[in-house]
């Protein structure tokens, strides 16, 4: 198993994200946004969090025109893995890899704090380890992280299972730290091949430092 | 000629910004305020004698760039 993850000028959570899946037994490289090619032998490519280019005009706007864009986007229309982890997931939207946008979070504070997730689809590689409805404690650390997507995109995310996460409290009752539509805390695309979420996993791998609830998510890309 | 690219948030999404700039001008007691919406301006200087041209070319840049048409709507001025 080979995880190539991207880092662009900004990107802050390249080498966490190595840390979790080398300590899940994956293989790792980190590939510089420069490169034109995502490597052959890559079975999932992980665009991580961070502050791309400075997140200006709009956080993941100029990242999608970096040169190793272009081979991202071919890859996933070729059936390539692809996860993208809050920047990342911006990034992925802006590309229009994903659907829907993320806005300044609604109480325009920046947010980060451990936040429980609910399951809403697990018929996906990310998330069939966990059970639809079980409830996860992940980290969030963001400014950007307001889903939006107009009425007819959401009852299309719905209805083909591409809502995966929603924002809950610890029970699993309503809770919505930053305006999300549905509090959709990440989705994927149609074909099932890309991930975006706001939430870290990454930064929930050891108990010890608070929660490792994101194992079971990252591990699910391991047991293809 | 110079070009002034506006970009809002389109009519319908939560303007949470404009919202908070709406409660802080209530708060000095400015209560004839009404739909305040808080965008950015992109100017720069564009090398194009033809109009037509130009209009097409700062198009392109707001669709393909300067404004994420998922949630935001832009207008396109110039002035010589």
């Amino acid at each position: 198993m080979k995880v190539t993850i991207l880092q662009f000028p900004g990107t802050n959570c390249e080498y966490d994200t190595e840390h979790a899946f080398k300590s899940l037994g994956a293989k790792t490289e980190i590939l510089w946004h420069k490169s034109e090619s995502v490597p052959t032998d890559t079975d999932l490519l992980v665009v991580a969090g961070g502050f791309s280019y400075g997140d200006y005009l709009r956080s993941g706007a100029i990242a999608k025109f970096s040169p190793v864009m272009r081979a991202v986007t071919k890859y996933a229309n070729e059936g390539g893995k692809v996860l993208g982890i809050c920047n990342g997931f911006q990034v992925l939207t802006e590309a229009g890899l994903l659907p829907g946008a993320l806005k300044r979070n609604e109480s325009l504070h920046f947010l980060s704090k451990h936040h429980h997730l609910k399951v809403v689809n697990n018929d996906n590689i990310f998330l069939k380890e966990l059970e639809n409805g079980n409830i996860v404690n992940i980290p969030i650390a963001h400014h950007d992280g307001n889903y939006y997507i107009d009425e007819d995109g959401l009852k299309e995310l719905y209805a083909n299972n591409q809502v995966l996460l929603r924002y809950c409290g610890a029970d699993g009752e309503e809770k919505n730290p930053n305006g999300s539509v549905d509090a959709i805390a990440g989705v994927c695309n149609k074909t099932k091949n890309v991930f975006g979420l706001m939430p870290h996993p990454e930064r929930a791998m050891e108990a010890l430092l608070g929660s490792s609830d994101g194992v079971k998510m990252l591990q699910g890309f391991l047991e293809a | 000629m110079k070009a002034v690219v506006n970009v809002f948030l389109k009519a319908g999404v939560l303007d949470s910004q404009g919202k908070a700039v709406h409660h802080a001008l209530e708060s000095l007691h400015f209560n004839n305020v009404s739909n305040v919406r808080v965008g950015k301006q992109i100017i720069f200087n564009l090398d194009e004698s033809d109009e037509q041209k130009a209009v097409t070319d700062v198009t392109k840049m707001c669709e393909e760039l300067l404004a994420n048409t998922v949630i935001e709507d832009y207008t396109i001025e110039f002035v010589k």
